[in-house]
Formats: structure tokens, C-alpha cells, sequence
């Protein structure tokens, strides 16, 4: 219990991640879906840096530095792209852009 | 004995962080919560000892992201209540625990096996911040530098997209062209 393992990151990542899945499946303005894909990627991050310390391996951090970089240009594009939907049409709910509804 | 309580106590207010940032119907709670969140996780990375990758956490999501963010809220109505989506909550809580069990599952796979070798072990006697430049400029330059590009691509294409009459290209113009929109842009000034 006080002896902190792997174990304990890795579930503290489940958890995160089970949120920003749920995060994902019920949100519906775009805005708030990016917010969720953020906790998904900082939940994978932790699992990364904890089992990069347990393993006494720097391949993990890395792979959280790239993890980082591509957050941070997904952030940008998104925001343009979400930015000119928005222009276009004045809202930015996932249901205005089903274009191929059944 | 530090280490424990200082893992429950980020592990509890991160998660109430996140799970705030999930399920309010206000974009501007989300957006603090948010904030707030990405600070407590890096205080994962610090007892975790990497001391780097925490202050880039701090650095690139506290401060390049959120702002970002904030910046794109004011563009959009965001002080309206957010609708969500009325499915059923315990398909959507099963399926999310599932496939969260499965990504954890994959990422331990290869722990389990006994003999396990450090592929790029860290290096006596230096700190986090150098052992990290020793790995990343080393073995891992090209995708660094295609990371470079990735983000150069981003910054053209952020600016391209949110940037006014951005579709426009002046070498490919009439000089008459140019000078309709020189009027143009006079008469709005004036």
C-alpha cells in the first residue's frame, strides 16, 4: 500500500483514460472532444514515464516528448480547421457535420 | 512514505480534475479544470524522476495548449450550456473501460516477460535534462527533426486556416487585382 509500484501508475492511467473515453463517446461540441483527446494523451504519458523509471529506460520519455509535440500540432490545425467551420456554418456541433446521413 | 502520499493526493486531484473536465455542460469549467489537470499530472513526471519531460509538460500544455485554447473559446459561443448526447450510459461506461483495460494490457505485454534489458539505460552520475539530450540527439535525431518539420507544417497550417483571405496568393495576382483589393481595403478602414 505504501510502497508505490508500477502497478499503481498504470492503473492511475487506466482510470485517466477510461475518462477521456468517456469523455470522448458522450461529448458533442468539438471543442470539449479535443479537451477529451488531451486526457487520453496525458494518460498514456504517465503509463510512458512511469514505465521508463521502473525499467531504468529512457525510451519511454521519449517517446512522451513526441507524444507532446504531435498534441501541440493536433492542437493547432484543429483549432484553424474548427475556427473556419465555424465561420462557415456558426456552430461547431458533431451533428451539423453528418453530410452522409442514412 | 512522501512518495505514497504525494502519489494519492495528485492521483485524487487529477482525476477529479479530468472527470470535471468531462462532465460539465460549462466550456469554461472544462477549460480550467483542463488547465489545472495538466499541471497536477506533471507532478507525476517529477516523482517519477524525469525532471525534463515535467517542466515540457508544464511548459507545452499549461502554457502553448491552454492559451490556444482560450484563444480559440473567444471565437466561438461558449457561454451557452453544452448539450451532450443522451445514449446509454452503461453501453458508454463499459465500452470505455474495456478498451482502456485492453491499451493498458498491450502497453504491459511486453513487461511481463522476464528478461527485460534496458534498451538505452540511464547514465551514471548525470542528470535527467542530459540524459535526455544524450538519447534524443543521438539515437533518436531523425524523428526529432521530423517532429521539427511536423510542427513547422502545424504553424503554416494554423496560420493558413484562422488567417483572413488567407486563399490568396499575390504573385498570382494582376497588378489591377492588387489594387482592387488596396481600394477595398481602404474603404473599410475609412
Amino acid at each position: 500500500m505504501m510502497e508505490i509500484g508500477l502497478n499503481h501508475y498504470l492503473i492511475l492511467s487506466i482510470i485517466l483514460f477510461t475518462i477521456g473515453l468517456i469523455g470522448v463517446m458522450r461529448r458533442k461540441n468539438l471543442l470539449l472532444l479535443f479537451f477529451a483527446t488531451e486526457i487520453l494523451l496525458n494518460s498514456v504519458n504517465i503509463a510512458f514515464a512511469a514505465i521508463s523509471h521502473f525499467y531504468g529506460d529512457l525510451t519511454g520519455q521519449m517517446f512522451a516528448f513526441f507524444v507532446i509535440a504531435i498534441a501541440a500540432s493536433e492542437v493547432a490545425v484543429g483549432l484553424g480547421l474548427l475556427i473556419v467551420w465555424h465561420k462557415r456554418h456558426g456552430t461547431i456541433d458533431l451533428d451539423t457535420m453528418s453530410t452522409m446521413r442514412g | 512514505m512522501f512518495e505514497a502520499v504525494a502519489f494519492y493526493l495528485f492521483a485524487f486531484l487529477t482525476i477529479a480534475m479530468f472527470f470535471i473536465a468531462v462532465t460539465t455542460s460549462q466550456a469554461l469549467y472544462a477549460l480550467t479544470a483542463l488547465a489545472a489537470g495538466m499541471i497536477f499530472i506533471s507532478a507525476f513526471f517529477f516523482i517519477l524522476g524525469a525532471d525534463f519531460l515535467g517542466a515540457v509538460q508544464i511548459v507545452v500544455y499549461s502554457g502553448a495548449v491552454m492559451a490556444l485554447y482560450a484563444f480559440g473559446m473567444m471565437f466561438f459561443d461558449t457561454t451557452r450550456e453544452v448539450k451532450e448526447k443522451n445514449g446509454n450510459k452503461y453501453i458508454i461506461v463499459g465500452l470505455s473501460v474495456i478498451s482502456a483495460v485492453l491499451v493498458v494490457a498491450i502497453f504491459s505485454a511486453p513487461l511481463i516477460s522476464e528478461n527485460i534489458t534496458a534498451l538505452y539505460p540511464m547514465v551514471e552520475g548525470a542528470g535527467n535534462t542530459q540524459e535526455v539530450g544524450l538519447v534524443l540527439f543521438t539515437k533518436y535525431l531523425v524523428p526529432f527533426e521530423v517532429a521539427a518539420v511536423m510542427l513547422l507544417v502545424a504553424m503554416i497550417a494554423g496560420i493558413v486556416l484562422a488567417g483572413k483571405d488567407m486563399d490568396l496568393s499575390l504573385t498570382l495576382l494582376d497588378d489591377k487585382e492588387i489594387e482592387e483589393i488596396k481600394n477595398k481595403k481602404m474603404k473599410k478602414v475609412l
